[in-house]
């Protein structure tokens, strides 16, 4: 009987005040670049700013579709595409595997961890000569760079996620005597999962980053390729455009790993972020 | 030959200088329920943690029914209900049942539900669940292996004394449908004797069996009832003198300042 008291209370919510602004929300979010896109557009247009350092929106807009028309955008799109996401792969699996086992056993951490720590603070460009070395300079040094940056995030993230799991929880795997693996499946992981999750969209980021790098260095295609073409050729419409693939696909993807993540938190008892 | 929960000489040590619990012998009638009562700090958790095979005894044992407590035969309840935040009402409760083929874990868990009444919250996650609920989930799933002991250390404490009420009447019904050995750690005599055939008084540290009774009451049992209270006014005076005994530190530095 008392539960139910409780029940009442529980499903009696506050209502909620209507948002004043009757603007959907992630249209709100573009309401500041289409301004600053429409001023310095009138800004080229009446002379204020040299087209030959600053072009006008539309300028860098038509520099993209020309190269859409002719395919050779989703060439290059392709090209980061496929090397962020090969390497993301590569990065995350090492990751998950190391962070997993150094998060659940003592031993492991203080076998690899101190090892792992060293190489994280080489940093990761640092690595570039010997990838081409190694790997030569086409897709594979790439793909590796990127997967290095992608490691650490998703490691430290998983470990750290792991360690701090509640002693209650594991305990209550104990009483239901759950073998070693079991404990990791179904306590564990589960349990660090929005860690994991912030070291995931973390290694992203600085896949995006590594991606960028690679590509400046030596790469015929790619996003990346595009801005040191543009910057070479002295199209600083190029330039600009390149700029903004990369925002787009940043943010894109952010939000996707974003949304993975939020349904598979659900359970989280969070204020949320809205 | 009655079955019985045998403790001999049971001690554990966290440190080298005083053991927290022991050495401790206790006799205890299965498929009954036993109150473990006493002060903070007075090892009742540890006992029940060694019973539970979370804590490994420095010396001494416990036999069920004249073998080793097996992990198969306990289920434990805690303080709070450590449910797994992820999984539903139903998947929590059917935690301890992964080896079980799907179809059958399934209906075990529907029967345990059903029993404990939160049917109709099978989908619910933790963090919709109210205080009183969560620790209903708790003893579902401590349930659902069909515990012959069931280990419940203060599983009603953190609730409101209404809620704590009305859950005692639950586990008593939980007891007369599933019939399992009870020993409940309580800091709250009104609990024991409401609810324990077997109440033990804990004292120290060391932990270790200063006084047992065995309240001739019947069931269920007014707590406004003279026999009720006569048998709270015995419990009182024995907790009330285990308080000037030796290792009891704080009791005699209070009365050493207060003159």
């Amino acid at each position: 009987m008392a539960d139910l008291a409780y029940g009442r209370h529980a499903v009696a919510e506050v209502p909620r005040r209507a948002s004043r602004l009757a603007v959907p929300k992630p249209l709100l979010g573009w309401l500041l670049p289409a301004l600053l896109a429409l001023i310095w557009e009138a800004a080229c247009r009446t002379g204020l700013v040299a087209p030959n350092l600053l072009p006008a929106p539309s300028a860098i807009f038509f520099t993209l579709y020309r190269l859409a028309a002719t395919g050779d955008l989703w060439l290059h799109l392709g090209a980061t595409i496929y090397r962020l996401g090969l390497g993301f792969a590569l990065g995350t699996l090492f990751g998950t595997l190391l962070g997993a086992l150094t998060g659940a056993s003592v031993l492991a951490r203080q076998v690899l961890d101190p090892m792992i720590q060293g190489l994280r603070s080489v940093p990761s460009i640092a690595w570039v000569p010997l990838f081409i070395l190694w790997l030569g300079i086409f897709e594979s040094s790439k793909i590796v760079l990127i997967a290095v940056g992608v490691f650490f995030p998703v490691y430290l993230n998983l470990m750290i996620g792991i360690a701090q799991v509640d002693r209650k929880l594991v305990e209550v795997g104990r009483v239901h005597r759950l073998s070693r693996a079991a404990l990791v499946w179904r306590i564990l992981l589960p349990a660090s999962l929005p860690s994991y999750i912030t070291g995931l969209r973390g290694g992203l980021g600085l896949g995006w980053m590594f991606v960028v790098a690679a590509e400046l260095m030596a790469a015929s295609e790619g996003v990346g390729f595009l801005l040191i073409d543009g910057q070479q050729t002295g199209r600083p419409a190029l330039v600009i455009g390149a700029i903004l693939l990369f925002a787009m696909l940043g943010k894109t993807s952010d939000l996707l790993l974003a949304r993975i993540g939020k349904s598979l938190l659900g359970w989280q008892d969070v204020v949320g972020e809205g | 030959m009655v079955s019985i929960l045998h403790i001999s000489g049971l001690v554990k040590r966290f440190d080298a200088a005083i053991p927290a619990v022991g050495p401790v012998d206790l006799v205890m009638e299965t498929g009954r329920i036993a109150a473990i009562i006493g002060r903070s700090g007075t090892g009742k958790s540890t006992l029940l943690r060694l019973l539970a095979g979370l804590e490994r005894p420095d010396a001494g044992r416990a036999l069920l029914d004249g073998e080793p407590i097996r992990p198969d035969d306990v289920g434990v309840v805690f303080q709070e209900p450590r449910l797994m935040p992820w999984l539903d009402v139903a998947a929590n409760v059917g935690f301890g049942l992964g080896h079980l083929p799907r179809h059958e874990r399934d209906d075990a868990v529907a029967e345990v539900l059903e029993v404990v009444g939160l049917t109709a919250h099978a989908a619910k996650l933790p963090k919709q669940l109210s205080g009183g609920m969560a620790q209903r989930v708790a003893l579902a799933r401590a349930l659902a292996v069909r515990p012959r002991l069931l280990l419940l250390d203060e599983p009603f404490s953190a609730l409101d004394p209404l809620t704590r009420l009305s859950m005692q009447d639950h586990l008593l019904e939980l007891w007369r449908h599933y019939g399992p050995t009870i020993v409940l750690i309580s800091h709250d005599m009104d609990e024991a004797l409401a609810l324990a055939d077997h109440i033990v008084v804990l004292d120290g540290p060391p932990g270790r069996v200063v006084a047992e009774f065995g309240p001739d009451l019947p069931h269920p049992r007014r707590r406004t009832s003279p026999g009720f209270q006569r048998w709270r006014h015995r419990l009182v005076d024995v907790l009330g003198s285990s308080n000037g005994n030796e290792g009891n530190g704080r009791a005699v530095t209070e009365t050493r300042y207060a003159v």
